[in-house]
């Protein structure tokens, strides 16, 4: 994904789009909205993010789920299968971007970037729901390069890159200058 | 029969839960499709999405509900509709929370009296129209009918209309009117001669620069301004926000300036005085559309950027910086007129000030700039005021109210005030919790309600308001029902949508239609309304050459773009006095008011009190949403905090997290306390807090004593002379320490 926080509002709408499209149960949430002011007044910046698993290349839960639950999908995406979790939170443990949560039935669950909406050729659900179009799910190996276009030109970072997780989110800085 | 009896002062009643949804067989499965632990995700495969349109604001988005199983298990924007685009907001989404709330009004209640206590009684739907039926048609035999009055908000209210307007009652008010969209509403008709709109009409997403004065998009989310702004800031607009607190749409600003509360009419003459010195303003407009322009500019010769600097504490270089660069990006710029725009009873002027200021750069009708979107032109039957006792249009005694809109005749704190006078009987309340509504405060409220002869409340929820009805209608959601076909909503593409029932009324709640049907039917007034509303629908539709069944396939009929932008040469042929924008009014002068508008100073706070600002938060519609479990689900939902500037937090000895009391400054202090945010986002002389909270209705069982109630600490109000919008943020409070309380 690529997610233009220079638009993004902090309204939640990912969240509860989520909620209801996974059936995901009251007091937990798959994404959630971070919405952070630096600064003295009156100079202050602000940044609007709504987070979520990062679908790490190198990913710590994989590494150290001793039972194989979390894995590698066909896609590239980080999964969970439920069946062979034993809640045993290692994985959160790993995970440094606190994307994780022992689901009330035992398991633990995350964002799965919308496996069974995108393996049909749609969006995921905070995607599509999303008013300012800050939430771009991309292929990083189309060779129409659309990640690229949108990131063109621009201050772009990853969180947590020297935990060397190599994650797949890419952050559009809200300190982008108007018309970069 | 005891209903027919007459109380003399009526009780609050808590309405036992036997009557609420909760107890009722069907809510076990309402619980379960809103709060599914389902670990097996089917997809959106083998079910059924139905198009209709949300109630969740005003804004009226289209929305694509998702059914499985017989239940709405999410709803998400209409692709279809123009004003969502296939996006929603988190109101939106949240719907499945009201429908399945748990407090649902599951029955028509009646008022008793036994023993001189009071209390409800479960009644037949039968029972409960009789009684209201009959109490209406009485009040407007002995005392007439302008006795009888109508607060309502909500999409549904077109059937109660026209039920009221067959016994001749025509008092109607909306308070949304008196708080929000009425001053942006005249300014514009005196201004430019037609009336503001839903979206407002600014060409954001094409816009270059755009200056917002204390509006919030992105807290509140109207789906489709928030839409183009972003659109604006991926195009690369430059955003100004004037606002004595940072809010998110200020973390988007290149310029975010910390005005003094109260200030903004004196800021927006020293942007006129740069512009008009400087000689930067677009005077082949101003000279051939305009008219008021030497009197416009004697009222801002004056106010220099240093004696203006010196009113609303910013720098006179920032007011010089702002007035260039929107001169310089005109015509694709503009400063945008908000919501809620009534904040100290002069906000026609304030209003018109804006509109003003947006002319002299010449914007109107120019990409990136003042736009007037179309609706779409419905062909409306005759309108229905045969009866003889149909008095006049407009109630309100404020001489620049609106005369050409039906559903607003009078201010709603001049019903509030005739009810307490006792000129006002009978009250018909649709969907406005007016203890918790900021007319003219808590108290004033209640008096009202404990005063008139007799109240009935339609209603999904048990709001504060039902507990002081003679008889509570349960109505159906949004979801479970038809209303009238939405053409009010101007946009770049005119369209009419349609409101149908995604689901079938739960419990033994009706919707609307069918409500004022079975009264109007009551007084022997058959055929008042279609046989069924779908009939009725289907008639409407038939018209402009469609069908019921053919809108209802997508929900909406859109027509191609419109032309929004004016040609060089071409008159404007505006609807005021002199055809041409009125820089200076001469209407407004006649009238006994300034032609221009002028900054006069208001109130300040009292030592160690602070000025009360307030606002939303995205996922929030304050009433509507107050006890929407689904929505409150997130910890940036669940109650309302006291924004506090760190300076003044020390000041008080207030830390962050720590729940104070609020007392203002008539020494009213909340009932709830209050969480305290300490922030470096506000000024020292204001504090925020979200509208909405400190529920005092334990049949909300959700929003029950969560956050403080910011309508309470209202006790002082000012009122527009011109147009008669109430203002209130004249209210300052201090801190209680909750050990102290």
């Amino acid at each position: 994904m690529v997610i233009d926080t220079r638009v993004c509002v902090g309204c939640s709408a990912c969240v509860y789009a989520c909620k209801s499209e996974n059936g995901i149960p009251e007091g937990y949430c798959r994404d959630w909205v971070v919405q952070e002011t630096k600064g003295i007044f009156p100079k202050l910046t602000m940044e609007n993010r709504s987070e979520r698993c990062q679908h790490c290349d190198n990913a710590p839960c994989v590494t150290y789920c001793p039972t194989r639950a979390s894995h590698y999908a066909e896609d590239g995406t980080v999964q969970i299968n439920r069946s062979r979790c034993t809640g045993c939170k290692a994985c959160m443990a790993a995970c440094p971007y606190d994307a994780r949560y022992v689901h009330p039935e035992g398991f633990v669950d995350k964002c799965s970037l919308c496996q069974h909406r995108t393996e049909k050729g749609m969006k995921t659900a905070c995607v599509s729901i999303c008013p300012t179009g800050s939430l771009n799910l991309v292929d990083f190996n189309d060779p129409k390069q659309e990640a690229q276009q949108l990131m063109n030109g621009k201050l772009v970072y990853r969180q947590k890159e020297h935990a060397g997780t190599e994650p797949s989110l890419y952050w559009i800085s809200a300190s982008n200058k108007p018309g970069a | 029969m005891s209903h027919g009896q007459n109380f003399s002062r009526r009780d609050f009643i808590k309405i036992s839960s036997i009557f609420l949804a909760g107890s009722s067989v069907l809510s076990y499965g309402a619980m379960q499709a809103f709060s599914s632990h389902q670990s097996t995700i089917s997809g959106e495969f083998g079910e059924k999405v139905i198009y209709s349109i949300c109630e969740h604001c005003f804004w009226r988005c289209g929305i694509a509900a998702h059914v499985r199983d017989g239940k709405v298990y999410k709803i998400t924007g209409s692709e279809h509709h123009p004003l969502s685009q296939g996006k929603l907001c988190p109101r939106g989404t949240g719907g499945i929370g009201q429908l399945y709330d748990p407090d649902r009004l599951a029955h028509p209640l009646i008022r008793e009296i036994k023993g001189g206590k009071q209390y409800y009684r479960k009644a037949t739907w039968n029972e409960a129209v009789g009684v209201v039926a009959e109490k209406l048609y009485k009040t407007s035999q002995v005392y007439g009918p302008s006795s009888i009055a109508m607060l309502h908000h909500g999409f549904g209210v077109s059937f109660f209309k026209k039920m009221l307007s067959e016994i001749g009652v025509n008092k109607i008010a909306k308070p949304s009117y008196d708080l929000c969209c009425g001053p942006a509403r005249q300014a514009s008709v005196l201004t430019y001669g037609y009336p503001s709109d839903t979206p407002e009409g600014f060409d954001m997403k094409n816009s270059k620069y755009m200056i917002f004065f204390g509006t919030h998009f992105g807290e509140n989310m109207h789906n489709t301004a928030v839409q183009e702004i972003s659109e604006g800031i991926r195009r690369g607009a430059k955003i100004v926000v004037f606002d004595p607190r940072f809010s998110t749409l200020a973390g988007k600003a290149d310029h975010w300036l910390p005005i003094k509360p109260a200030t903004d009419i004196a800021m927006i003459q020293g942007l006129m005085h740069v512009l008009i010195s400087e000689e930067i303003y677009d005077k082949a407009f101003v000279e051939a559309h305009t008219v008021g322009f030497g009197e416009l500019w004697e009222s801002v010769r004056e106010m220099t950027p240093e004696k203006v600097s010196a009113i609303t504490d910013i720098s006179a270089d920032a007011i010089r910086t702002v007035a260039r660069e929107f001169a310089f990006h005109a015509p694709a710029a503009f400063v945008h007129s908000g919501r809620r725009t009534n904040w100290y009873g002069d906000a026609l002027q304030r209003l018109r000030a804006i509109l003003i200021l947006n002319a002299l750069v010449g914007n109107f009708k120019m990409p990136g700039g003042v736009v007037a979107f179309k609706k779409f032109p419905l062909v409306q039957p005759p309108a229905a005021h045969e009866h003889l006792a149909y008095e006049k249009e407009v109630y309100s005694k404020y001489p620049f109210f609106p005369n050409d809109e039906p559903s607003n005749t009078i201010a709603s704190h001049e019903i509030v005030q005739q009810a307490i006078t006792g000129e006002v009987k009978a009250l018909v309340i649709y969907g406005v919790n007016l203890p918790e509504t900021m007319t003219l405060g808590r108290k004033t409220a209640i008096e009202a309600l404990e005063k008139v002869d007799f109240m009935v409340a339609i209603d999904v929820l048990p709001a504060e308001v039902t507990g002081y009805a003679d008889v509570v209608l349960p109505e159906c959601t949004y979801l479970e029902r038809y209303d009238d076909l939405d053409n009010g909503r101007a946009f770049r593409t005119p369209f009419v949508a349609l409101r149908q029932p995604v689901v079938p009324p739960m419990y033994d709640s009706k919707p609307g239609n069918q409500i004022a049907k079975m009264i109007t039917d009551k007084w022997g007034l058959h055929g008042v309304f279609a046989p069924t509303v779908e009939a009725g629908l289907n008639k409407k539709l038939g018209l402009i050459g469609s069908s019921l069944e053919e809108i209802k396939k997508k929900g909406v009929l859109v027509m191609p773009e419109t032309d929004l932008y004016r040609k060089p040469g071409e008159p404007l042929n505006l609807n005021t006095p002199s055809g041409k924008i009125e820089l200076a009014s001469e209407q407004l002068k006649k009238g006994g008011f300034s032609a221009v508008p002028i900054y006069t100073a208001h109130p300040e706070p009292p030592s160690g009190f602070y000025r009360m600002l307030t606002g939303r938060k995205p996922m929030l519609t304050f009433g509507r949403t107050a006890n929407n479990r689904f929505l409150g689900d997130l910890a940036t939902a669940k109650e309302n905090e006291v924004w506090v500037n760190q300076g003044i937090a020390s000041k008080h000895n207030i830390t962050n997290g720590e729940y104070v009391h609020l007392k203002n400054q008539d020494g009213v202090i909340s009932e709830f306390p209050i969480k305290v945010k300490v922030t470096e986002r506000i000024r020292p002389d204001a504090v925020y807090m979200v509208h909405g909270f400190g529920h005092t209705s334990a049949k909300l069982t959700w929003a029950y004593k969560r956050g403080a109630s910011h309508n309470q600490l209202i006790t002082r109000t000012e009122i527009d002379p011109a147009m008669g919008a109430v203002g209130f943020q004249n209210n300052f409070v201090t801190f209680i320490k909750e050990a102290n309380a």
